[in-house]
């Protein structure tokens, strides 16, 4: 060890920091944005565009004018500022932004439709999430007649009434197959309670309605526009495809030929048309069959169309997820004794709907924003109002502020829908690679 | 056999449609209600306002009935209808009456079934250009590329117009007056026509409406009324009546502010079989005597509900001319209260 040369060093030297060039954000920037002449220019050039629309839409947006009463008020108070270049007026926002939200609602119920969405948020959450207690499953069994009554009020007895149906069938189901057999009970648990919808309920509600008169304010269709509308009408449209969607894939895959055949009718008679067709039959030719003096609200005839045309498209996709699953699957299934039922249940359709997760969430998105077309039926949705805000002549000639304040809204749900199923997938993906 | 059940279907509707449709008036009754059909938002003639209450020229009218025939002008459910629902909306009994500035056409009068009861605005297609390109007629035009809604009414005048007059024109197709106001504004066009009240509210508008002027042809007529299904005469009647009352009442001097002094009799006898004091014009119609006087007390006579509305002092500004009292030099004239 006395003989070690002077020149070897003992120690190993502190590592340099790399050139300045060579890291960071500068080798990022040389890198991605001026690694070459043609780049750098494309980079500059960006960069123009980018200073450019910002340093237009940003004085306009930010300092745009909130208090005013009129269109006019608000040109008179940025001329009397001073500045001079165009900005937003956004007090139309101020001023109607609970028209674009709640329609006609009556302000002092504004809870009602907001507190139908909070527990619509806590009922979903056993369905979406699978770390949530599954007790909550007890309310997302109560929540459509709940947000029914909420939304349009009214007596109590009505949504009970109606709700009491579904226990019938199945009473009918579980305790009807030990006399009635598999197949009775099952023909029972949809006859029943259709003939007690159709015969009982009516009276059997308007007799407990007179009897105890439990109830809140009723609030007609009409007074519900905006985008309480477009949410009433996507979501009972989606929570009722899906299922529906689901029935009509595994109807199109079935061997029975009368089920089968339906299910194909349906599925290209309603895909073969436009939405905005079956939205004009909703609201034009129905009338003409029913019988004069029976108000079947306008708004529940949309959202049954809405509700078949998206079941359609959810059924291809389904279909497609059916398909993609190799045939030993289904095979395994028959050989562990399972019946048609258990081996959907169980191994065939959760594999399926993860397969179609993408195609199911993309076709949800399209049918919220599909909403927008009852405009041309005369429903008043955020589209609709804008018009109708226009028509006033004290925002006439106003337009982008309020389709910037629709647009943005419509990207916060379209966009969050997307991000949960990105999530779903990720969480789900178990993987066959 | 599935077209015979079809057709029964048909016919069963039919008739029931046949039988319904001759006592409107029991079933306003009975519902507490007005069904009224009304745009889905023109300037002026009917908007919500921030409170969600209608407002506006037609809207009127359709407080006029509904107060005349339920004594109550809030007693209304207003049915927003576009240009494609209007007519299957009141064919089918949804609404009980049209007040959607809606042209009187024979085919719509004829073919369609309606009864047109009357006229409430006289309007008629202008033209609107900017200032500085210095045109002060419509045939100066020649080569001008014109903003025209699609599908309209006003399509097929303007392609007459020009076309009589040996002239050329290049539409720029667009779908909403909100469209054609950018378009305009933005110069895709030289010449922006609709209905002349539309373009006055456009105009009213602008940054500066007086960089534009409207022009002073008007090359078609569009007498804009209330209409009601045919075949109930009676309802048709005291829709027709109603608007006559608000017409005659200007006439008459009859205004929201004194009718209930002059209800109580006057040395006019028109006046007093109007209002109800004198005669029993409300019973033959099936209402009560003061049927006219709570529609005039509720929204005024047409001045009154025209200057409230869409008159020159409101931002829209429209003159009277053909929509002033004959006895002024326009067309509004109603038949006599006898």
């Amino acid at each position: 060890m006395t003989n070690t040369p002077s020149f070897v060093r003992t120690q190993m030297l502190d590592p340099k920091d790399p050139p300045i060039t060579e890291k960071g954000a500068v080798k990022w920037i040389r890198e991605n944005l001026f690694s070459g002449w043609l780049n750098t220019i494309l980079t500059i050039v960006s960069l123009y565009v980018i200073y450019w629309v910002l340093a237009h839409i940003l004085p306009w947006s930010v300092g745009g004018i909130w208090n005013a009463e009129s269109l006019t008020e608000c040109r008179e108070i940025r001329d009397a500022s001073g500045i001079g270049y165009d900005v937003a007026c956004w007090a139309v926002i101020a001023d109607r932004w609970h028209q674009l939200l709640f329609g006609f609602y009556p302000s002092e119920l504004y809870w009602r439709p907001i507190l139908a969405l909070i527990l619509f948020g806590v009922a979903i959450a056993p369905i979406l999430f699978d770390t949530a207690p599954r007790k909550l499953l007890i309310v997302t069994a109560i929540m459509p007649f709940a947000a029914y009554w909420l939304l349009w009020g009214g007596t109590i007895w009505g949504p009970l009434v109606t709700a009491l149906g579904f226990v019938i069938g199945w009473a009918v189901l579980t305790y009807g197959a030990a006399t009635l057999g598999a197949l009775g009970a099952t023909i029972g648990a949809i006859v029943v309670p259709l003939l007690y919808w159709l015969l009982v309920a009516g009276p059997l509600s308007g007799i407990l309605g007179a009897a105890l008169p439990i109830g809140i304010e009723a609030v007609p269709s009409d007074r519900f526009g905006g985008f309480m509308l477009a949410i009433v009408i996507g979501v009972a449209g989606i929570v009722m495809s899906l299922p529906l969607g689901i029935f009509l894939a595994l109807g199109r895959q079935s061997d029975l030929f009368i089920i089968n055949k339906c299910s194909v009718i349906f599925i290209e008679v309603i895909r073969g048309v436009p939405l905005i067709v079956w939205l004009f039959t909703a609201s034009l030719l129905l009338n003409y069959f029913l019988p004069p003096g029976t108000n079947f609200d306008l708004m529940l005839r949309v959202i049954i169309m809405v509700t078949l045309f998206s079941s359609a498209y959810i059924a291809e996709v389904v279909r497609g997820g059916l398909a993609a699953l190799p045939r030993g699957q289904y095979e395994g299934a028959d050989s562990l004794g399972l019946d048609y039922w258990q081996s959907m249940q169980l191994i065939i359709l959760p594999q399926a709907l993860k397969i179609s997760i993408p195609g199911i969430v993309s076709t949800f998105i399209g049918l919220f924003k599909d909403t927008t077309l009852v405009v041309f039926i005369g429903l008043l949705d955020p589209i609709g109002l804008s018009n109708a805000i226009r028509a006033d002549s004290a925002w006439n000639g106003i337009y982008w502020e309020l389709f910037i304040f629709i647009g943005l809204c419509f990207f916060i749900f379209c966009f969050s829908m997307s991000r949960y199923s990105q999530w779903l997938e990720r969480k789900l993906n178990t993987g066959h690679r | 056999m599935k077209k015979s059940v079809l057709l029964g279907t048909l016919a069963v509707a039919g008739l029931a449609a046949g039988a319904v449709s001759a006592q409107t008036l029991d079933e306003v009754r009975a519902r507490g209600a007005l069904n009224c059909g009304v745009t889905t938002g023109l300037v002026g003639f009917a908007a919500p306002d921030a409170n969600g209450e209608w407002e506006g020229f037609d809207v009127g009218v359709c407080r006029a009935v509904a107060a005349a025939v339920l004594g109550d002008s809030t007693a209304v459910n207003f049915v927003p209808t576009t240009g494609q629902t209007r007519f299957t909306a009141l064919a089918s009994g949804e609404i009980d009456m049209l007040a959607r500035n809606t042209t009187w056409t024979f085919s719509r009068d004829v073919d369609l079934r309606f009864e047109f009861t009357g006229i409430n605005y006289y309007d008629g297609q202008g033209f609107m250009v900017p200032r500085e390109l210095g045109v002060s007629s419509a045939m100066e035009l020649d080569g001008a590329t014109v903003c025209i809604q699609t599908g309209t009414t006003t399509e097929l005048n303007l392609a007459d117009f020009f076309s009589s007059n040996n002239m050329s024109y290049e539409p720029v197709p667009i779908e909403t007056n909100a469209e054609a106001q950018q378009q305009y504004l933005a110069g895709a066009c030289d010449v922006y026509t609709t209905d002349a009240s539309g373009l006055a509210a456009t105009r009213a508008t602008f940054e500066d409406p007086s960089a534009h002027v409207v022009l002073p042809e008007i090359i078609s007529k569009e007498p804009l009324g209330p209409l009601v299904r045919h075949g109930d005469n009676e309802w048709g009647d005291i829709v027709r009546w109603t608007l006559n009352a608000l017409i005659a009442a200007e006439e008459l001097g009859v205004t929201s502010a004194n009718v209930a002094e002059l209800a109580a009799g006057t040395e006019n006898p028109e006046i007093n079989r109007l209002l109800g004091s004198e005669g029993d014009l409300g019973g033959m119609l099936g209402l009560s005597s003061d049927w006219a006087a709570n529609a005039i007390s509720s929204v005024g006579n047409y001045g009154e509900l025209f200057e409230g509305n869409i008159g020159e002092n409101t931002p829209i500004g429209l003159a009277r001319g053909l929509n002033a009292q004959w006895t002024d030099g326009g067309l509004l004239y109603s038949p006599p209260f006898r």
